[in-house]
């Protein structure tokens, strides 16, 4: 199992091809992410490793993480996400990664916080069909409808549908197809959407339900290697 | 210029410089050869008619031509830089006062007409020479 990156979502836009088709895909941007640490059955249980983006302030890191960083002689990063990898994946920390860890055709998971939407109803939560327009529903056209039986079993049942916060949560979208890739820029074009807003955080995977790409560099594609 | 500007600013370079867009607004007449696929080969098909329409959003732009086909009317959209595109010729410049002619859509004949706009016509060659 190799290591998922982790991404900026920067928006979408379309690409046309050659053949004349267009295709809507969604930017990720990789932003100077690096090894910064590793999981080891002797010490951890497990093997993993640690991934970090971005760029944080010296100041705004903690005198614990700033030794964290050093160790691994690694500049501090904003994010930091452990991605689970099979023993012979493990990365050396410090390593760069590059968005030709990826390649075109390849199904990938994308993992993200979903937009937030606030208290919402069931018709919008859950897909309920709201009652009637008219014959004689009055007031309660959005309502639920029936949360319940009579006085057998006398009660609503847990984990009823019902209304309640809606979004913000964290998603992932399967089988989602690389539609281009650019290594210079450390961009992933991804065919249609990924879940959460711009400027969100997304997981990059290889696609669980699908066997590896047989062109995707193993155990991963990092810069100047 | 945030990255996904900068590549819709390339895309377009390189469109163009496949293909140059001419100047054309709301009113005119356009010819728009269409390549299409068919089995093996693939063709160009002539559509022409009236720009009733344009939405101006950078790689996404797009416009309507309307004609009136065996006395029926069609609306065709097509995205301004699309590559199925082979080329836009103008062949008459409109003398319109709205951006949206929607209003042709209601009208049949001579009440359907435009005036024609006193200007030079330049087709997709001229718009490469210049």
């Amino acid at each position: 199992m190799r290591t998922g990156l982790i991404a900026k979502k920067l928006g979408m836009t379309r690409l046309f091809k050659d053949d004349g088709t267009h295709v809507p895909v969604t930017v990720l941007h990789l932003d100077e992410l690096q090894v910064v640490d590793t999981r080891t059955v002797e010490r951890d249980g497990y093997t993993a490793v640690q991934l970090g983006s971005g760029k944080a302030k010296v100041k705004n890191v903690s005198k614990p993480n700033r030794g964290h960083f050093a160790r691994v002689k690694v500049e501090p990063k904003k994010n930091l996400r452990e991605f689970r990898v099979s023993e012979d994946a493990l990365l050396e920390p410090g390593a760069t990664l590059s968005a030709a860890h990826f390649v075109v055709g390849q199904k990938i998971d994308v993992t993200g916080t979903s937009k937030g939407k606030g208290f919402a109803g069931g018709m919008k939560r859950w897909n309920f069909a709201g009652l009637e327009a008219s014959h004689g529903v009055s007031i309660s056209h959005r309502s639920l409808g029936s949360t319940g039986n009579r006085q057998d079993p006398g009660k609503t049942f847990k984990n009823k549908k019902m209304a309640g916060h809606l979004g913000g949560e964290r998603i992932t979208t399967l089988n989602l197809e690389v539609a281009a890739v650019d290594v210079e820029k450390g961009l992933i074009m991804v065919r249609g959407a990924v879940p959460g807003s711009k400027g969100e955080l997304v997981e990059v995977r290889d696609a669980i339900k699908r066997a590896r790409h047989a062109d995707a560099p193993f155990p991963a594609a990092l810069v100047g290697a | 210029m945030n990255i996904i500007q900068q590549y819709e600013a390339g895309e377009i370079a390189r469109l163009t410089e496949a293909r140059a867009v001419p100047e054309f607004a709301p009113g005119d007449t356009v010819r728009v050869s269409v390549r299409v696929v068919e089995g093996e080969r693939t063709r160009t098909q002539a559509y022409e008619g009236v720009v009733i329409a344009r939405s101006n959003k950078g790689l996404n732009s797009n416009f309507t031509v309307r004609k009136i086909s065996y006395g029926e009317g069609v609306e065709r959209v097509f995205p301004l830089y699309a590559p199925t595109i082979a080329e836009i010729a103008v062949v008459r410049r409109g003398d319109v006062r709205r951006a949206k002619l929607y209003y042709l859509r209601g009208r049949r004949g001579k009440s359907a007409r435009i005036a024609e706009k006193a200007r030079e016509v330049n087709t997709t060659a001229t718009a490469a020479a210049e």
